[in-house]
């Protein structure tokens, strides 16, 4: 039996090999060692009648019979940690590489477009170092808490995971998300325009238990989280926060964080600017007054047009885009369409979204997507058909406080154009007459 | 702030030996906490990573740096990113200049014109700079460093001499430029569903500006601004 399958299976490599011709090297590896070609890398003829010019058509679709179904697939663990289908090449965070200096303090985008569901894969949730990656051994790396407390200690990874676990799932967002657009339209794609957003199941001790723990001492009111990395990251956060919904996180959708993402621990903050969720978590410090750092007074606060700048502008306002269409899924097909996008809010959950063909003239409420959860990112949808005629596509989230999300104009009047952050502005994609989609602001 | 609802060490001393010879050494006023995971901090260790340094001086360390000791330490450190007199180099940001640009149309953030504490300049030189070598000089040099890029930015004089008594007392020139309470919502949008406005006027189309990377294929390396 084995044997004819055997058989089967050198005729359809014919087509295989071709295949993996046009792959890169590494797929075709892969693709080689993937069992369609299974006769120990030499080609043998014989090929049965009828089966071989079917195998090289050109197409696999019906009638035609692919010969991925006439033959044996890849055993298990030919990847023992699963990677996507090489088809899905494109699916990766993106930087722009004229925005920083240097890609060790840089950004990464998550590609947003290509996104189903609320949830960001590990592999895909978008990066902001200041300091580079390192690279911790989770057995050296040890969390200080110390302070305004009564019992100082240092918590090694072992110990921290015998604490009560919580999970949640919680957007991060990166305070300069859009930042590149306050002035005018600059880069047309939702994956750079908006991919500074991620969300994930997160896994950890609360930070109250840790708190309770070594017993915060009646004076203490703020707390300093840093880093392990170069940059020694820190952060001041007021102790109400801390003891609110923070956590330490050790896992992230299920397994052990990404070093990108502060391995082996991080702070997350829910519904905070994503630089208080601060990784590759080294000490955590109770205090009785901020410590006015670096990235909450240089950076990270919001020059407004007279001059003077906000600091301590921690909560990322409620916010909405429309992921599907956008500049990278352009719409292919006149007739009806599922436009969906994505809503969150840093101060709970979202209550509405509702989505405008005509650049805001008119608006209908959008569907919400199950689950609807407090600092979660929220999918919506729409059903809608187009007509072929250009459209202005918006989309505005309403959260949990009434709090409905601004225009570029009413953010722009009252924020003026160099906050650099915070800029959670509806966003217009225009509809072209053949399809394509395009990045524009509005008056 | 917390009620401790700790668990009777009785049983556990009971059952274990080593748990009993512990209390001593922890102390009546140290003992563990209701899990007691974990080791106690020491001085030491905590005086060894505890970098923090704030406005009113806690955490600045002995020693002491002047103006021309921090121009030998910058031009050795910083100047490649920095520029000689703090002007900065493409994206590596600018140190210096930039008084009385921020209600301009590009404010200039500088050291001068924009950070509201001076001890934060110590403690950020300390804990990340410079860049390629984070955490690699002396107190000494952070001090020397602390006084130079002040008297690059004429806050100080330049036979200014760095350390933890005098650096509380420099006011920086943007120190009363901040307010530290968020006063946001400051635009809450109405949900307006229909006739919410007359005309639509696209401003501002990205389309052609040439400025995007490529979403597809392999990472986009060669736009440059």
């Amino acid at each position: 039996m084995l044997g004819k399958l055997r058989r089967l299976n050198q005729d359809v490599s014919k087509t295989a090999l071709e295949e993996s011709e046009r792959l890169p090297s590494e797929e075709r590896r892969r693709f080689l060692r993937s069992g369609l070609f299974t006769a120990g890398g030499a080609m043998v003829g014989g090929a049965l009648a009828g089966i071989a010019p079917k195998a090289l058509a050109a197409t696999q679709y019906p009638p035609e019979i692919p010969p991925w179904t006439r033959s044996l697939g890849a055993g298990v663990v030919t990847d023992p940690y699963g990677v996507p289908s090489p088809f899905e090449k494109d699916v990766i965070r993106r930087n722009v590489p004229w925005l920083t200096a240097d890609k060790v303090s840089s950004i990464s985008f998550t590609p947003l477009q290509h996104l189903k569901g609320i949830i960001t894969p590990n592999g895909l949730f978008f990066e902001r170092h200041h300091a580079g990656r390192p690279e911790i051994d989770p057995q050296q790396h040890r969390l200080m808490i110390h302070g305004l407390v009564d019992r100082p200690i240092i918590l090694s990874m072992e110990d921290l995971q015998r604490f009560p676990s919580v999970s949640q799932i919680n957007f991060i967002e990166c305070p300069a998300n859009g930042g590149m657009e306050w002035r005018g339209a600059q880069l047309n794609s939702l994956q750079f325009l908006h991919g500074m957003v991620s969300c994930a199941e997160w896994t950890g001790v609360r930070l109250s238990t840790l708190l309770q723990e070594v017993g915060i001492k009646p004076e203490g009111k703020w707390l300093l989280a840093e880093g392990a990395d170069g940059a020694a990251m820190t952060r001041s956060i007021p102790l109400e926060k801390a003891l609110d919904d923070v956590i330490v996180a050790y896992a992230q959708n299920g397994e052990a964080l990404r070093r990108e993402q502060g391995y082996p621990i991080r702070l997350v903050v829910p519904g905070w600017e994503g630089n208080t969720h601060v990784k590759w978590l080294r000490r955590l410090e109770v205090g009785d007054k901020p410590w006015m750092q670096r990235e909450e007074t240089s950076k990270y606060t919001d020059l407004m047009p007279d001059g003077t700048a906000h600091g301590f502008t921690w909560v990322m306002e409620a916010k909405s885009v429309i992921t599907s269409p956008c500049p990278e899924m352009p719409l292919k097909n006149k007739g009806i369409c599922q436009i969906e996008g994505l809503a969150w809010s840093g101060r709970g959950k979202v209550k509405a979204v509702d989505v405008s063909v005509d650049g805001g003239q008119s608006w209908q409420q959008a569907q919400l997507r199950e689950p609807v959860m407090s600092k979660s990112l929220t999918r919506f949808s729409l059903e809608w058909k187009w007509d072929g005629n250009p459209a202005l596509l918006q989309s505005r989230v309403i959260d949990e406080t009434g709090y409905v999300q601004p225009t570029l104009a009413q953010l722009k009047q009252a924020r003026g154009t160099n906050s650099i952050y915070h800029k959670n502005a509806i966003q217009t994609w225009k509809v072209n007459a053949d399809g394509s989609v395009v990045n524009v602001q509005l008056s | 702030m917390f009620s401790f609802h700790k668990k009777p060490r009785l049983f556990a001393s009971t059952c274990c030996g080593v748990i009993l010879a512990s209390i001593p050494i922890l102390g009546a006023a140290e003992q563990a906490g209701h899990y007691g995971y974990g080791e106690p901090a020491t001085e030491e260790q905590i005086a060894a990573w505890d970098i923090d340094v704030r406005p009113d001086g806690k955490g600045l360390p002995e020693g002491s740096g002047t103006v021309d000791e921090g121009m030998a330490v910058y031009e050795t450190y910083c100047s490649s990113c920095h520029g000689a007199f703090g002007e900065g180099m493409g994206r590596y940001p600018k140190l210096a200049g930039g008084e009385g640009s921020l209600t301009e149309d590009r404010p200039e953030k500088t050291v001068g014109s924009y950070w509201p504490y001076a001890s934060t300049l110590w403690d950020y030189i300390h804990r990340a700079m410079p860049f390629f070598a984070p955490q690699s000089l002396t107190d000494d040099q952070v001090y020397a460093l602390t006084a130079y890029v002040l008297n690059l930015n004429y806050i100080v004089d330049g036979d200014f001499v760095a350390n933890k008594e005098t650096l509380p007392q420099v006011q920086m020139p943007n120190h009363d430029g901040f307010i530290w309470e968020d006063p946001r919502p400051v635009v809450n949008n109405e949900r307006c569903m229909e006739d919410c406005k007359e005309e639509v006027t696209v401003s501002d189309s990205a389309a052609g500006k040439n400025l995007t990377p490529s979403t597809t294929g392999p990472l986009d390396e060669g736009i440059t601004e």
